[in-house]
């Protein structure tokens, strides 16, 4: 970073009289501390504008521009139009790629929510026990998804000696086969994503239920109301705001699940539990067809920006209203 | 006790109603620990267990505790595995750290034109994850011969719009007689960005150091991309190229899990207060 000379308007007012003489020298400077006034901001945002453009823009950009081309290494892209598009929207592998991404993003958002506001609920409050429970539960959260898949793919072991099967088998329950059945594997994933986020889910409840007043819950229990009133009458209705905002960022986040059911099932069994990244990766990995897998990023790059778009525009409109 | 949604209210007698509900949140802690904590448990005791149990078997309790399975593990690359991602942890972290204060400052304390621009495009990336572009980006990172490298494993981690966002909110709340005051005595944009900006904005720089530690630290698709030999795996990708077989079981497959979960563990236990103020603030957001 070079060194930024000074841009202070207390210099610039000190310096003339100071001095009192060339005026010449006097506009010089001026001009001097105006430039680096105005270039100042830009330095310090240059790092970061360089990553981002070389990290995030031009791969993004690059990616439009490849959809429009087959791409083959070594002989030169060829240069197809809608070719790729077109197969995107009638390919039948692609659709049920959506079909389970949009089915988990919407119920393993809403598990974790569900889940994460009773935690919540059960784990409110100053006292010690309570504080060191809620650490303990958030600890899921903070751990790599890869080593979570890695434990509960040993634990959901389809075997009748599976860890999971076997305490289902004491419960008097006989063995599931978990991920290794088409259908079962996509709600085990989902299971497993509810299990990491719930907590993290809690967390924000938890900052949501310390912002109620207290006294409404004091007034309505002078009032007679019983917890399940109070639940319905008070904490649900403040906690709407935040609840839809999460909802729907983990919705569009939950677009691009990857990591889990990769590690998990690799995106079977017979593709049953294929997502739109890991039909991504496998077509440029595995098919070597570059040119169709940015057409696919591509449409989840405007469906990522369109919901993110329609969100901001939702939650201005509240604002404002 | 203080009231809550679900809390008991003022203190009373222990009636039977009372001693009910108790019994009933005891059960329920004791549900909530054995679905969070005994999985965690679990893989933990199994990694430190000796002796071979079946696939999709693991212990409760420790059963003849040894290190063998961190052993096996470090045959098969754990330790490699460990160094490429401290490596790329340290300088990834300290550059998008670095970067981000750097371009907070110019957005937090500056006014120029372009600023709303420049902001706009900042959090237009947040749009762009590496799993949307992910394709493209290694694409890209060929072009310019950084597959299997190092550079391509920490560039490309670097911009990240969250630490930005936090850190230029957390800037501009900082009150600006204190930066009036060293100009004053002549001091520089970069002197004051060093001397009085960044001091007063440790809190907010500590909260985006846990997240970007996390966030470095839990990369799979990117590593899966680049990485092309073994020498350059990184801990996620070793955890994952460890298959169960039937002589070592789960063990040295939850013995790498662990070894990539506790510095993750760590780092949220020491830093924990950061950690939720930024889940609060910034990180909703992203």
């Amino acid at each position: 970073m070079p060194s930024l000379p000074s841009s202070s308007a207390p210099v610039a007012l000190r310096e003339p009289r100071a001095r009192g003489g060339d005026d010449a020298v006097v506009a010089r400077t001026h001009r001097r501390i105006h430039r680096m006034n105005r270039l100042s901001p830009w330095l310090f945002l240059a790092p970061a504008l360089a990553f981002f453009s070389i990290f995030k823009f031009w791969p993004s950009i690059w990616g439009v521009y490849l959809s429009f081309f087959h791409v083959r290494p070594y002989l030169g892209d060829e240069y197809i139009g809608f070719e790729n598009f077109q197969r995107a929207f009638t390919d039948p592998d692609l659709r049920a790629a959506v079909g389970h991404t949009v089915l988990d993003a919407v119920v393993a958002v809403a598990g974790s929510m569900l889940v994460g506001f009773l935690l919540a609920l059960l784990l409110e409050g100053p006292a010690r026990h309570v504080r060191i429970l809620r650490t303990a539960v958030f600890l899921p959260a903070v751990t790599a998804m890869v080593a979570i898949a890695e434990l509960w793919g040993a634990l959901l072991f389809p075997g009748r000696y599976g860890a999971v099967n076997s305490f289902l088998g004491d419960l008097g329950i006989g063995p599931q086969p978990f991920l290794s059945s088409p259908h079962s594997a996509l709600w085990t994933v989902m299971l497993v994503q509810i299990w990491k986020a719930a907590p993290y889910d809690m967390v924000i409840f938890l900052a949501g239920l310390v912002g109620i007043d207290r006294q409404l819950y004091e007034s309505a229990a002078i009032d007679g109301a019983n917890g399940w009133q109070r639940l319905r009458a008070v904490t649900l209705p403040s906690l709407k705001p935040i609840t839809t905002i999460v909802l729907t960022l983990g919705v569009i986040r939950g677009l691009r699940v990857f990591t889990e059911i990769y590690v998990l099932t690799g995106g079977g069994p017979g593709g049953a539990t294929e997502s739109v990244v890991t039909t991504m990766y496998k077509t440029t990995v595995v098919a070597g067809d570059a040119g169709y897998a940015a057409a696919v990023s591509t449409l989840l790059l405007i469906a990522t920006v369109l919901l993110t778009c329609l969100l901001l525009w939702w939650r201005n409109r509240r604002e404002n209203a | 006790m203080v009231a809550t949604a679900l809390g008991l209210r003022a203190p009373r007698k222990l009636t039977a109603r009372r001693s009910g509900r108790i019994a009933v949140r005891l059960f329920l802690y004791a549900l909530v620990i054995a679905i969070f904590m005994v999985p965690l448990w679990s893989m933990v005791v199994t990694a430190l267990s000796g002796g071979d149990p079946q696939l999709g078997q693991v212990y409760l309790a420790p059963h003849r505790l040894s290190l063998a399975n961190f052993a096996t593990a470090w045959h098969f690359g754990l330790g490699r595995g460990l160094l490429n991602s401290v490596i790329v942890e340290v300088f990834g972290l300290t550059l998008q750290v670095a970067v981000s204060a750097f371009a907070a400052y110019g957005l937090a304390r500056k006014r120029f034109r372009g600023a709303a621009l420049v902001m706009l495009l900042i959090l237009a990336t947040m749009m762009m994850p590496e799993e949307v572009i992910a394709i493209p980006l290694y694409l890209v990172l060929g072009k310019v011969g950084l597959l299997n490298s190092y550079g391509g494993l920490i560039l490309p981690i670097v911009g990240w719009a969250l630490p930005i966002y936090v850190l230029t909110g957390f800037m501009r709340r900082i009150p600006m007689e204190l930066e009036e005051a060293a100009r004053v005595d002549g001091a520089s944009d970069l002197r004051i960005f060093l001397r009085v900006i960044l001091p007063l904005s440790l809190p907010a720089l500590g909260t985006c150091a846990v997240f970007g530690f996390l966030m470095i630290w839990d990369q799979y698709l990117l590593p899966l991309l680049i990485v092309q030999t073994p020498k350059m795996n990184t801990l996620t990708l070793l955890v994952t190229s460890l298959q169960a077989s039937q002589e070592q079981g789960e063990g040295v497959r939850l013995a790498a899990a662990v070894v990539l979960m506790v510095p993750s563990v760590l780092v949220y236990l020491g830093l924990q207060r950061l950690f939720e103020r930024g889940l609060l603030g910034g990180a909703l957001k992203g």
